[in-house]
Parts: structure tokens; sequence; C-alpha cells
């Protein structure tokens, strides 16, 4: 098939491509580097497919309509970069709580502020933790090929309607901006019966008016949605968490790290190991809920060391530090501010790492 | 002979209660729109946005379906909705907080995209949810919350005319303020609002309404008081009328 055709993309429009198989009715969004080729080629495709494109006002707008297409169990996605990604937190945490699924893809550049426009994983916490109010929580799926970014767009769209919520796709500008050789396969998804005629607005027609809302005054209303709402995240926690791991079994050195630099990290580890330096790496995909017990479990007496490689000042770390609970040394290393980890430095720290555990 | 002389709206929750205090003029546009929807009978076909302010709780008076939005952005909820279910009937409900000061923004926008939508914007010149602050509409010289000695527009501006700044929006079908205060104003909001309905239905395009309402309890007056004010001042200030009407 066509389909399975390996292609030269560059990964914004990897995902655009991806996020139109997915099904994706309604593309609003903002323009920002790294990531505005995403509505540049959707003004477009979905235009040509008779779906919705809106080039809008401001990311507030973007995300607030993802809510009101998601509210008739629609598939819509916003895509945007950081500052523009602080902008939508209040409406993720409406989203969250009332239950209306949508896509957010977030190309993350250089901060604090306006930042630069080189690539960065500097809004690690802005995704997993966020900005928005109250005790929410948002899956987060980290991809660190062309490949996974489309695999993960259908994810992303599968999880927000499996369990209605917002999912945001957390790739950083190399992801966006390379080019690599991938297929635009079939929606693994494309059968599943996410049953919107359960819950989604289309009039009250024949059956009791349905309302999707975040204010919840009622004594002890609120207390109870939340949870309802945990305990649905919880459940998410149990199905839905994935990660990778790369020649861990015999490790004195574990290295965590999520996208590009996952990528990156990997390479050192394959130098690292061809000098018998006993190195794997543990690669999170899903950052939020984040693989705690996974990454945990791989802490047994032969691991020596955990060395968490960021391209920012240790933003996951503290998942890393608190998944290893103590069980051996952590250690950080990492660049803000669009500073790009390459892979020698990656391979010098582990040798260097790797002489302090012999002597 | 029995006579009928008031029948409660079907598009009602049976023994629904307003959240709203005596005299409030939320509760008078509430009841028209549920007459309209009964007239139209579009109860099943209709989702309505609400948004952040005293009459947030659409869902407990209305039996229709409803999707709530963040403080001023319900137009951006409702295109949502209208351009993934372009054959429903979609409203929004908001305050001149939420529709003119917080989100003015999305108000413009959306009437500069033509959105097949209707928006009924309540003005009662103040923020009244938050316990009467002064909102973009208060009006020269208006004591409230925070211009305690009254507006002064030499350092916080002018009140805002929305309706005459939306009718210059190209996209904009049906811009008209109207008011809630007298049994006459109530009849030609009913008018007024009967045509902002009609053009979705139509598909015509959008319509926004700013009906002037009252506030008793923040503005510090009785009902009666409250009414009077409206017919004797606000709409001085704000002019009544059609601003534009593409149908006509
Ligand atoms: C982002 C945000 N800022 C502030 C508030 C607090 N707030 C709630 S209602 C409101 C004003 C509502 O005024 P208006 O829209 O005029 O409605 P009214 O109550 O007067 O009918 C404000 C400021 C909020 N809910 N969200
Ligand atoms: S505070 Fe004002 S707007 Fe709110 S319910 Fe009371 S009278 Fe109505
Ligand atoms: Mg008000």
């Amino acid at each position: 098939m066509e389909d399975e055709e390996k292609i030269l993309l560059k990964g914004n429009i990897a995902i655009a491509k991806a996020a139109i198989n997915a099904g994706c009715e309604c593309y609003f969004g903002y323009p920002i580097t790294p990531q505005s080729e995403i509505g540049e080629y959707l003004s477009k495709a979905m235009i040509e497919e008779g779906r919705i494109f809106i080039p809008c006002e401001s990311e507030l707008a973007a995300i607030n309509m993802v809510i009101g297409a998601g509210s008739t169990g629609t598939k819509a996605m916003t895509s945007s970069s950081s500052c523009g990604i602080a902008l939508m937190q209040e409406a993720i945490s409406a989203m969250y709580c009332q239950q209306v699924p949508g896509v957010i893809v977030s190309v993350m550049r250089g901060g604090p502020g306006l930042g630069n426009i080189a690539p960065s994983q500097g809004d690690y916490n802005q995704a997993c933790y966020g900005g928005g109010n109250g005790d929410y929580k948002v899956i987060v799926l980290s991809p660190s090929t062309i490949q996974e970014s489309i695999d993960l767009t259908y994810l992303s769209f599968h999880l927000a309607f499996k369990y209605r919520c917002p999912v945001i796709l957390l790739a950083d500008g190399i992801l966006g901006q390379m080019m690599e050789p991938c297929s635009i396969n079939k929606n693994p998804y494309n059968d599943y019966d996410y049953n919107i005629e359960k819950w989604a607005l289309n009039g009250a027609k024949n059956r009791e008016p349905r309302n999707l809302v975040s204010l919840h005054m009622d004594l002890g209303e609120l207390e109870k949605l939340n949870y309802d709402l945990n305990k649905k995240f919880l459940e998410i926690e149990k199905n839905e968490i994935r990660y990778e791991i790369f020649l861990t079994d015999d490790a004195n050195i574990i290295i965590t790290a999520f996208g590009t630099v996952a990528r990156v990290a990997k390479t050192a580890v394959k130098q690292a190991r061809e000098m018998g330096i006993k190195v794997g790496l543990f690669r999170p995909i899903t950052l939020s809920p984040f693989p705690s017990n996974k990454l945990g479990n791989l802490i047994c007496s032969n691991v020596k060391i955990v060395l968490d490689v960021e391209m920012n000042l240790g933003q996951m770390l503290k998942d890393v530090r608190s998944s290893v609970f103590g069980k051996c040394a952590v250690k950080f290393m990492g660049k803000p501010g669009g500073g790009i980890i390459n892979s020698d430095e990656i391979l010098e720290k582990i040798i260097d790492i790797n002489n302090n555990i012999e002597s | 002979m029995e006579k009928l002389v008031y029948q409660e709206s079907k598009c009602f929750i049976e023994n629904f209660k307003y959240t709203f205090c005596p005299g409030c003029g939320h509760g008078y546009v509430l009841g028209i729109i549920a007459q309209l929807i009964d007239e139209f009978n579009i109860q099943g076909e209709t989702i309505a946005v609400s948004s952040v302010g005293c009459s947030i709780f659409l869902e407990k008076f209305f039996k229709l379906d409803v999707v709530g939005a963040s403080h001023g952005r319900s137009p951006c909820v409702a295109t949502g909705v209208k351009r993934s279910k372009p054959n429903k009937f979609v409203f929004t409900y908001q305050g001149d907080g939420d529709a003119l000061t917080i989100g003015f923004n999305e108000t413009c926008h959306t009437a500069l995209r033509g959105e097949n939508i209707t928006t009924i914007c309540i003005n009662n010149t103040n923020f009244g949810m938050t316990g009467g602050q002064a909102s973009a509409t208060s009006l020269p010289n208006q004591k409230t919350k925070t211009t305690p000695f009254g507006r002064d527009v030499s350092k916080y501006g002018y009140p805002i005319k929305a309706a005459e700044m939306v009718a210059t929006c190209d996209g904009a079908a049906f811009v008209a303020r109207c008011a809630v205060g007298s049994s006459k104003l109530y009849d030609d909001t009913k008018k007024i609002l009967k045509k902002a309905f009609q053009n979705q239905i139509n598909n015509v395009g959008y319509s926004f309404v700013e009906v002037l309402s009252s506030c008793p309890t923040n503005w510090g007056m009785s009902p009666v008081d409250a009414n009077r004010h409206i017919v004797e001042n606000v709409s001085k200030y704000y002019k009544l009328g059609v601003f534009k009407d593409i149908t006509s």
C-alpha cells in the first residue's frame, strides 16, 4: 500500500499529516516558531479534505475552539510553542474538569519569556505540571523520532477520546524542524468505538439535557469530582504507560532522557558500550503519567548511578529522583535556553562517571 | 371560562429556581430566550454556551445541552461547537464583563468571521458576580466597588459602546441594543432577540444583541429604581436601536 511507503518528511509536516489521518476534523491555531508549518500545512490540507481550519486571533481562542468542537465529540487539535502554550493553561485545566477531549501539540522553543527559537526542553514542567489551576493532570506524550511523532499523534487522539481529556504531544524544535524518512501508516485506532453518543452535546432531543461545565458550587460536588477524575487518571496510569529501555540489563549507569536528547544519548550509550562501559538508557514516552515504577524497578544492585540528561536545567529530574527513590545516586547534565547537547558531551560524561565508579 | 394568563416555557427545567437577586435583569432575558426556543421549536437542536458571570448556571435553568466557557471565551467555544455541528442552534449568553471587557477581542473576531451564532450580552454596567466592580461599560461617574469616587474617565477611560463597535465589523449580520426595565422595552427586546434567533436559523450569520439590564444589588437600588435608572440614564448613554441589519 502507498500508506506504508517511506517518505522524507519534516517533523511538523509529519504531525500535520498524521492529524489528518487520525480523523482530526478541526484545526484551530495561531502561528509561532518553531511549529508554524503545522498550521500552514493544515490551512490547505484541511480545506481540501472539507474539514475545518480557523486561523485564530490568539492561542486563547484556539484552545477554546478546541473545547467547543471537543464538546460535540469532534476530533479537534491546536498546536503552538512555549509562550503560546502558556496562554492555553486556563483552558487546559477546564478541559480536564469538563472532560472534553482535545489534542494540543507543543513544539518547545527556548525560554523563559519570549526566549529564542532554538530547540529546547524547557517546557517539560509546563506540559506535565501545567500553569492551569487546581488538581488537574494531562497526558503528555514525547516522541523522539519523526515516525514516533506520527504514531504518537494517533495515540494522542486515541487517548483524548478514550479518556475524554486533554492530551499534549510534546516535541522540541529539533523534532519539528528536522527531516527523516517515515511512513504515514494507517491510524491503528480507526475502528475504536469511543461511545461519543453517550456524552457528546448535540441538542437534548428526546433525552435528558447534558452539560459540560466547570463550576461546581454545591456542597461536596467539586471534592467528589476531583476524586472521580483522579481515579480516571490512575486508570490511565495503569493502562497507558509507555517507555523504551535500551541495554539496561547489566548496566552500572542508566541514562534517563526524553525526546531528541534520548536519541542523542542512545548514540553515546552505543559508543560507550563499544568501550566496554556498562551503560543503558531509559526513555519515558509518557512523560505524564511518568513511568515511575518501571524506572524504579530498573534500579537493582548493579546500578551505581543514574544520569539524567535534558535540554533544560533539570525539569524531569525530580520525577527521575522520586522514581529512583534514593536507591542510587542521581546526577544531572543539561543546558537551558536553547543550548543543544551532543553525543560526545554525553559520552565524555559517561566515561567520567565510569572512571569514578571504578576507582 | 378559564383564561390562560401565563404558561411556563417548556424549555425551563421543572421547579427550577433562579440564582439571581430579586429584580435582576438576567431573569427577564432568560425568560425571553426560553419563550423563543419554544416558539422556534428548537429545544432539541440547541447547544447553549454559558459564560462566567451571574448567569453562569444555564444548565440549572434550561432543558438544553450546555457547554461552559472560561471568562470571556464563550464566542470561541461557540465557534468550535457551530463549526463542528453547523445544523445546531448555538448561542452565547454573556455579561458585559465577559463579552466586552476580558473577552472583547474574541467578541470582535467572532463578529469579523461572521460565525453563524447568536450572542446575547447582558450589559449591567458592572461585574455583578464578583460584587460590583467597574467593568468596561461602567458609566462616567458611576460608583462601583473599584471606582468608589465614581468612574473618572480622565483616569480610567470611557465606557465601551460595544454595539456601535461590533456593527463596524463587516462579518456581523445583525447588531442591536435593547433594554429591559419597562414593559415596552421588554417587548422590543423580545422582537430584537427573535430576529437574532431567526437570522441564525436562516443562516444569515452573526447576530449580536446587547441588552441593558439591571443589577439592583450592586447599584444599591430597589428593583423599581433600578428599572427607572435604565430608562432614564443607562439607555441615554447607550443608545437603543438596530445598528446593523443586512437583512433589511
Ligand atoms: C479569568 C478570570 N478572571 C476573573 C474571574 C472572576 N470573575 C467572575 S465573574 C466576573 C465578572 C462577570 O461580570 P459580567 O460578565 O458583567 O457578568 P454579570 O455577573 O455582571 O452578569 C469576574 C471578573 C474569573 N472567573 N476568571
Ligand atoms: S449581583 Fe446583580 S447581576 Fe448578579 S444576580 Fe444580583 S442583581 Fe443580578
Ligand atoms: Mg455585568
